[in-house]
């Protein structure tokens, strides 16, 4: 399978980021970018030691983030591991709130196929209204471009109804045209959202690489007409860096992408930060994390 | 469901600023009086409003003024230490960081461009350019090897509208570091941060005379290009007004150097990152409004990705804002004056009537003050008037070229010779056309970079001689062969 190579420029791509970056958003504007960040957010606790306790109370947090105010949008989805997804969907049930798991022997995806196909349909079967499969990278990297293909299309057919994001893991894809590629790839097999990062190896999601995505994302639609989602997920821990990824959404693919159906983030400890900028912005007073509950 | 997300207003603070409604000059080292019988307004262009006055220096008060740089420069300035020298540039270095915030507001108000660009780009490259002469004021001996360094004198120095404070960078920080002294003539429509500017020299204690400041229309400037008491003429601005400042001193015994007018061309081959290039578009012909000599006004891209190239722009136009300078989200401020708006429009007239088509970024743009839309015209050819001359403005010609020779051809043929872009990701081509192209500056991958240590000038009709950089000290000393390192 041959793919096409986009030349792509990093100083250049920085240039762009810094500019993204120099917006300065207050005001009405700000406590709307406040509002979707919540509205967007993926709380997620993928851990060894997820026990139901824990999962329990991270669905709380995601149905009752903060109890002082009213209004408070809900988040988009609780993210967890297979085997806790019956839980989750259990204690969510009464909630517009969704479960996303993530599968294919998350999250190197070094096992068979079939394995992998299997950790799909257990956690579809499960209820899971989303999957979050990782992608092949040392086929990827060694240039076998076909077997990464094959495998999302395949797994796309055993999500059935569940919405597929593909984590592409871009930290270790060593360039933004890999990032670029591999993106292209899979929109091209099924993927509803592309995804940065496993959130468990450094670096997580940064913004040059979302900047490529968000590109390639647009390119895609311009020649298809789909609309594919995206995902960054780990290193994303304030409000700031936070509105800077709105920003950027919406200069680069404009106000259709922003919203939770087209746009996510992946994160845990950003709830809080944004919630405390929120209530600022509504009452005029600075917040400290001790007034937010620690899940 | 989508939302609709507009970003709020997010002006920039003028409460901190403090400046006067009257100004007279600058002559050995104190204010004199300002005149109201010879009186020019300065406006701040985003709103038509009378923003403060001048004096306009007459014959006899550029006399003064070239008098007390002679006086400074006997008595001490052009004889004494370079490391003296050094210390005034590097306090001036320091005083601009410190008062950069009220610099940047005010660049903003007296000359239209937007805060973003004045706080992060004009002032702090103005204290860069301070800083890096400062070091070389007690080093000349090594930037000319085996040759005696002596300063010129009386330089007159002539700067633009477009960038204010950092063009007065440019010519005062060499000149100074080499032992000269200065008469200075900022733009008419913007004195503003060079009269601040003369605040702080009296801040810092440097001594009368070696820095004046005299402000007028054109006028002052021929007094001060035809004062027999100048050992130097420094100019930049326009091209025409440059050939008459080389006729004025043909004949005189005196050094110059032009920095004149540019028609950049802006090369994307078909193998460049078109994305990024796209993003270098906005950066070398939206920014400060396309009042940059060195713009890259003249797109030139290879004809199978001029399509996806010119989709690309149109979208990232839409992105730009168009707005009060002092909006801290604004991309593209006003234009600088009346007369830059009508000659803006004029050419895009001109370019309507032999046969281009106009695209124009769509949405509101504020109707106060002096504004102008950022403008693509393609469907023009190398003859077509639009492409020939300098328009000055936030618009760009577009052609399509299909072979690296012809986009060298096409670059070369102009009378101007400032500035060149080339994009391509292929590295051996960046060295093949850059060294073809007949330009001061090429920028590969990249557009509109400025750093003090890296000199700028053109060939041809863009001027010549060369401002930053150790080649930015030549035009400021005479050199002579030092006998004894020779043998």
């Amino acid at each position: 399978m041959i793919l096409d190579r986009i030349p792509i420029d990093a100083i250049g791509v920085q240039e762009r980021v810094d500019r993204i970056c120099s917006r300065s958003i207050k005001k009405e504007s700000k406590l709307q970018a406040l509002d979707l960040a919540l509205r967007m957010m993926d709380l997620t606790t993928l851990e060894g030691s997820d026990s139901a306790g824990k999962v329990r109370q991270l669905c709380n947090k995601a149905m009752h983030p903060y109890t002082e105010l009213p209004n408070i949008p809900s988040v988009a989805a609780v993210c967890v591991y297979p085997n806790r997804v019956k839980l989750a969907k259990e204690i969510l049930k009464d909630s517009e709130i969704n479960v996303a798991s993530v599968a294919t022997a998350f999250p190197s995806g070094m096992s068979s196929l079939e394995i992998k196909l299997d950790d799909v349909r257990y956690a579809v079967e499960e209820g899971a209204d989303e999957i979050d499969m990782v992608i092949s990278r040392g086929a990827f990297l060694s240039g076998d471009y076909a077997l990464v293909y094959d495998e999302i299309a395949q797994i796309k057919e055993a999500c059935a109804h569940a919405h597929l994001k593909v984590i592409l893991e871009t930290g270790e894809l060593g360039s933004l045209e890999h990032v670029r590629m591999a993106s292209d790839l899979a929109m091209e097999a099924g993927a509803d959202f592309i995804k940065t990062s496993t959130g468990k190896i450094q670096p997580a999601a940064t913004m040059p690489v979302v900047l490529v995505m968000l590109q390639a994302i647009r390119d895609f639609h311009h020649k298809t007409g789909k609309t594919i989602g995206m995902k960054p997920a780990g290193g994303i821990r304030t409000s700031k860096q936070a509105i800077q990824y709105l920003v950027m959404v919406k200069e680069i693919l404009g106000e259709r992408w922003l919203t939770p159906d087209l746009f996510r983030f992946g994160a845990s400890s950003l709830a809080n930060d944004v919630l405390m900028q929120w209530v600022k912005e509504k009452t005029g007073r600075y917040q400290s994390l001790n007034y937010f509950s620690n899940d | 469901m989508p939302i609709h997300w507009e970003y709020a207003h997010a002006p920039e603070s003028t409460d901190h600023v403090q400046y006067e409604k009257q100004y007279g000059l600058f002559i050995d080292g104190a204010f004199t009086h300002y005149d109201p019988s010879k009186s020019f307004d300065s406006l701040n262009p985003a709103t038509r409003e009378l923003l403060y006055q001048c004096t306009q220096a007459d014959e006899k008060d550029v006399d003064a003024a070239v008098k007390a740089a002679r006086k400074a420069y006997e008595e001490h300035w052009g004889s004494g230490k370079g490391s003296t020298r050094g210390k005034y540039l590097y306090r001036i270095a320091r005083m601009l960081q410190e008062r950069a915030r009220e610099f940047a507001v005010l660049e903003s108000l007296d000359g239209g461009k937007p805060i973003r660009e004045s706080r992060d780009i004009d002032i702090p490259l103005a204290a860069a350019y301070f800083f890096y002469y400062a070091g070389w004021a007690d080093k000349l001996a090594y930037a000319f090897p085996a040759k005696k360094v002596t300063p010129l004198g009386v330089c007159g120095q002539i700067i633009p509208w477009n960038f204010p404070l950092l063009m007065l960078a440019w010519k005062i920080a060499p000149a100074l570091a080499c032992g000269n002294t200065v008469v200075l003539k900022p733009a008419e429509t913007t004195s503003l941060t060079a009269l601040k500017f003369c605040e702080l020299l009296q801040d810092i204690g440097l001594p009368n005379g070696v820095v004046n400041l005299i402000t007028g229309p054109g006028q002052t400037g021929e007094y001060l290009v035809n004062h027999d008491g100048i050992d130097k003429i420094a100019f930049t601005g326009s091209t025409g007004v440059g050939k008459k400042i080389q006729q004025s001193i043909a004949g005189r015994n005196i050094k110059s150097t032009l920095e004149l007018g540019g028609k950049g061309a802006y090369i994307i081959f078909e193998d460049a990152s078109l994305n990024e290039a796209v993003e270098g578009i906005v950066n070398a012909i939206f920014f400060n409004q396309g009042h940059v000599c060195c713009a890259g006004s003249r797109l030139l891209v290879q004809e199978g990705v001029a399509d996806r190239v010119i989709e690309l722009l149109k979208q990232r136009m839409a992105t730009l804002i168009v707005g009060d300078p002092l909006d801290k989200n604004t991309d593209v401020g006003a234009i600088n004056s009346q007369n830059q708006l009508n000659t803006i429009q004029r050419y895009v007239d001109i370019g309507l009537e032999e046969g281009a088509e106009c695209f124009q970024c769509e949405g509101n743009i504020p109707s106060s003050g002096f504004y102008f839309r950022p403008t693509l015209l393609t469907k023009v050819s190398q003859s077509s008037t639009v492409v020939q001359e300098e328009i000055f403005g936030p618009v760009l010609t577009v052609q399509t070229f299909r072979t690296t020779q012809e986009a060298i051809d096409k670059a070369n043929n102009t009378p101007y010779g400032l500035a060149n872009g080339i994009w391509t990701d292929k590295g051996s081509k960046i060295f093949h056309v850059g060294s073809q192209l007949r330009s001061g500056v090429v920028w590969s991958n990249t557009y509109n970079k400025f750093d003090p240590t890296s000199p700028f000038g053109g060939y041809k009709e863009s001027g010549k001689g060369r401002e930053g950089g150790v080649q930015g000290l030549a035009p400021y000393v005479h050199l002579e062969s030092n006998v004894e390192a020779e043998i």
